[in-house]
């Protein structure tokens, strides 16, 4: 197997695992070779004839490169780490030069130069860079089998006999299968790229126990996480229990594609390596196997930046944004916490109590506070707007089609403003939309009973038809109160009689707006004034004698 | 007090209504196939390109659309798309000529009715089944462009191949209106220019989605038309949901239009647990200045609604060259925005 005459290289070689987009593999064979850092390329055995053929003729001869015996390597097969035995083998059989060996995949892109990956080895030229956890801790596990991995036996794929695996795993557990893990070893987890020492990795293959520990690695699921990283703490001098190759995992614990948007993210990683990346990256590839960076000026390390922007695209897939409903967002009554964009204030009845209660409150709070937002002709904007921010339109059958949705889409909308508008039993009242805010930890309600019944006295309206509104507008007024009192809502809820409200005014609306405006915004503007009530008492001894019910009659004295 | 309210709010059935829907819209695939298996005969095909068993297909039923022709073969070409299949439905302004020299374009040809063919669902069913299978397929008309969050630095096979390793098979899109700030047709767009040179601004948040229990889709309405000429009847403005890119399998069909595909697991591309799916939007360029002629045109056609004569006025406004612009009105920078507005999502494609 061994060259007659050893070429002299680099201290580091390389071993290569690929199965697919060949010609990127040979590009970074290539960088490897330039660097005079010998590589073995293991092929899979999948790959057909001709494909390898191609690959062969676009390297041609060269010195440092090996091609390593074939293997079948089936996502998680006992074939990965017998492909990389064998690679690494041939590696360091071949090239005596060689301190380190770093395991790669086809679709792994070196992140820097050659240099200076040498220099970090050669620091510290006892330590091995291979991720090596105790999977006691199981922290390390994304989904899947944790301590399992070793302690039951895994005859079927995974991926192509997922019944049959499932059904292997059930059975094994009834029965209380429990293998022994051969001493001494003690199982460890981690990725499977790493760079070993020339002493590490000889030990591990030289070993005369390789036979024992092979027979009972086979048999565990996902060897190629296992059997290197295990086995490296029963000879490895000094380990760092880290990967030189950067890898972002998804939910389900696979590998996130970097393309060539990803260029600026990359540049700021820390790590040697990094993979997937996706083989159609052009830019990418060119990007850092010539060295591009060379020639701009240097970006400081961040890897925390990498993180963060995969851990926000893995929120807004797992939480979602609050409050967006959309084509692919459209979640169940009870399955985010909050259901609306924002906080916002509904105010019943204050407007019927307090002279111009909007302009008022636009004033000390600095908001643009809308009127009646249900108004039965039209919607009833800030300033008589035609179109608010969304260009939600002012028509109201438009929101009438889907009341709820029209407060969501406005609150959507203004995120970062809080909304206040006014809402009463003259509006276009919705059952769902009662509900929706009564159970929204955003919204605020603020109520004050009976006062539908200044509006019908100011209206000026005589006759039988007046009960007959009082009682229907009474009615509609209870049944919110009744969806407000319910043991769902979760608003924050206030709720004053006409009487109290009237006794108290101040203190009632000081309580509606807390938090919505500052005491020196309320100091300068001071209170709104109380709207005319006069001739309200003999309006209502004046019902009462045409027969008002006398649970109206009680709610109306005040 | 009963909460029935809430759960109706997001039409919460029963397991055995649901299997009820399902078992009942597996009849109707049946039938669609069988339906579009017939009107198949409609077509003639005049000219048969070759793809890769791995191609990205496009499907588009077309009909006079020179101005527009150019533009939509560029972007899907700059998209990744490997070929075409065209079914021209009798152009007389040269659009079948200019298909028919295309080196990567199929063209099917039909004189018979748009509408009689369920809108044309019937033939793209027939042709996806015979062209489609097992490919990543796109159906779009002639004034849709498709947007997808990285668009356009990941062209569209990095995006099949993220949802096919996801085991998603249809990737949604909102139909993103969009207009010009002037009147409509005052601003000419010549052929081949892009159209978004002209129509730059969009309703950014006026949207409503009903649940449809019976297909399992979203029915999402809203947008300038709904705001300019559904103000008193919403309930008929135009559905804008789409399913623009699927992977195909024969025996799918199309149920109503693009909005909605049996078998009925097929549309549940919403995420119902808080999350959000990944999902694109389709910018529509209907209200390029010929919108006002082709209003005129399409009234006396008829061709477009169940209910045509309904829609008489919405023609008769379009062809009046309205102004859909307002002050709240939003202008089109990119995908980003349209994330950031939640109009689309990149759903966990980091």
């Amino acid at each position: 197997m061994s060259a007659q005459r050893a070429p002299a290289s680099a201290p580091l070689g390389v071993v290569i695992l690929c199965h697919t987009a060949l010609h990127r593999v040979a590009a970074v064979v290539r960088f490897w070779l330039a660097a005079s850092c010998p590589v073995v390329l293991h092929v899979d055995r999948a790959v057909p004839e001709a494909d390898l053929q191609a690959l062969r003729a676009e390297l041609g001869a060269q010195p440092l490169l090996r091609f390593g015996p074939r293997h079948r390597c089936d996502w998680g097969s006992w074939g990965l780490v017998a492909a990389t035995q064998d690679s690494a083998a041939l590696l360091l059989d071949d090239f005596p030069d060689v301190t380190h060996v770093l395991l790669t995949s086809g679709s792994c892109l070196p992140l820097r130069p050659v240099a200076e990956m040498l220099a970090t080895l050669q620091a510290r030229p006892c330590v091995d860079f291979i991720e090596s956890v105790p999977v006691a801790h199981g922290e390390w596990i994304l989904g899947g089998l944790g301590e399992e991995r070793f302690t039951l036996y895994f005859p079927f794929n995974w991926r192509r006999q997922r019944w049959l695996f499932d059904r292997a795993v059930e059975l094994q557990r009834r029965l209380r299968v429990a293998r022994r893990v051969p001493r001494p070893l003690v199982p460890h987890l981690g990725a499977q790229w790493w760079c070993l020492t020339r002493a590490t990795l000889g030990a591990i293959l030289k070993d005369p126990a390789r036979p024992h520990y092979e027979r009972y690695f086979r048999r565990t699921w996902i060897p190629d996480e296992a059997y290197f990283q295990t086995l490296a703490r029963l000879h490895a001098a000094e380990i760092e229990s880290r990967s030189l190759t950067l890898v972002k995992f998804d939910r389900n614990g696979r590998p996130n594609l970097f393309y060539d948007d990803h260029l600026h993210l990359l540049r700021r990683s820390e790590c040697f390596m990094a993979r997937k990346i996706w083989p159609e990256a052009a830019q990418l590839y060119d990007f850092f196997l010539n060295n591009r960076a060379a020639k701009l000026d240097p970006v400081p390390p961040e890897p925390a930046r990498i993180d963060r922007y995969f851990e926000l695209a893995a929120a807004q897939r797992r939480d979602g944004r609050a409050g967006l409903y959309m084509q692919s967002r459209f979640p169940r009554e009870d399955a985010s916490r909050v259901k609306s964009a924002g906080p916002y204030s509904v105010f019943w009845g204050f407007d019927q109590i307090f002279a111009d209660f909007d302009y008022w409150l636009g004033q000390v709070s600095g908001l643009r506070v809308h009127g009646h937002l249900y108004a039965p002709e039209r919607v009833q904007f800030h300033g008589g707007a035609k179109v608010w921010h969304g260009a939600l339109s002012d028509a109201a059958a438009i929101r009438d089609y889907h009341p709820r949705m029209f407060l969501t889409n406005l609150l959507w909308a203004t995120r970062g403003e809080r909304q206040c508008f006014s809402y009463g039993p003259s509006d276009h009242m919705d059952h769902e939309l009662d509900w929706f805010m009564a159970t929204d930890m955003n919204a605020r309600l603020s109520m004050i009973t009976g006062a539908f019944a200044l509006s019908i006295f100011r209206s000026g309206q005589t006759g039988p038809e007046l009960i007959a509104r009082l009682t229907e507008a009474h009615k509609r007024e209870q049944e919110f109160l009744a969806i407000l009192r319910s043991r769902w809502a979760v608003a924050e809820i206030r709720i004053h009689g006409l009487a109290e409200a009237l006794g108290a005014p101040q203190q009632v609306l000081g309580g509606a707006i807390e938090g919505v405006a500052d005491a020196p915004a309320r100091a300068i503007h001071g209170w709104p004034a109380l709207r005319s009530l006069d001739g309200f008492d003999a309006f209502v001894a004046g019902l009462s004698k045409q027969g008002l019910p006398p649970q109206l009659r009680k709610d109306l004295t005040l | 007090m009963q909460r029935r309210c809430i759960s109706a709010m997001l039409s919460e059935q029963p397991p055995w209504l649901d299997r009820w829907f399902s078992l009942r819209m597996s009849l109707k695939a049946h039938r669609l196939s069988l339906r579009a298996r017939l009107r198949a005969g409609d077509l003639t095909l005049l000219r048969r390109g070759t793809w890769a068993r791995d191609a990205i297909l496009l499907f588009c039923t077309i009909r006079n659309e020179i101005e527009r022709i150019d533009w939509f073969l560029r972007h899907y070409r700059g998209l990744g798309v490997d070929h075409f299949i065209f079914i021209d439905n009798a152009s007389t302004d040269g659009t079948g000529e200019l298909l028919r020299a295309q080196p990567d374009a199929t063209l099917y040809t039909t004189a018979a009715s748009y509408k009689a063919a369920r809108f044309g669902q019937d033939w793209i069913t027939a042709l996806m089944d015979r062209h489609g299978h097992r490919h990543w397929c796109l159906v779009v008309d002639a004034d849709e462009l498709l947007i997808y969050p990285h668009w356009p630095a990941r062209p569209l096979p990095a995006l099949t191949a993220w949802l096919t390793r996801e085991d998603l098979p249809v990737l949604p899109a909102l139909l993103l209106e969009l207009y010009p700030k002037g009147a409509l047709g005052a601003a000419a767009c010549p052929p081949g220019a892009d159209p978004l040179a002209v129509l730059e601004w969009f309703d950014a948040g006026n949207y409503t989605i009903r649940h449809k229990p019976l297909l399992d889709t979203l029915l999402i309405q809203g947008g300038p038309r709904a705001r300019m000429f559904f103000t008193q009847t919403p309930e008929r403005a135009p559905t804008l949901t789409k399913l623009p890119l699927i992977r195909w399998r024969r025996g799918y069909a199309w149920a109503n239009s693009t909005h909605s595909i049996l078998p009925r697991g097929l549309n549940r591309v919403y995420s119902r647990d808080g999350g959000e799916g990944i999902s694109g939007a389709l910018l529509h360029t209907k209200f390029l200045p010929t919108i006002r002629k082709k209003s005129a045109i399409e009234k006396q056609r008829g061709e477009h609604f169940g209910n045509a004569p309904i829609f008489d006025a919405y023609y008769d406004a379009l062809a009046a060259g309205p102004r859909l612009w307002t002050p709240a009105s939003t202008r089109f920078e990119g995908w980003q925005q349209l994330e950031e507005l939640g109009l689309m999502s990149r759903g966990g494609w980091a």
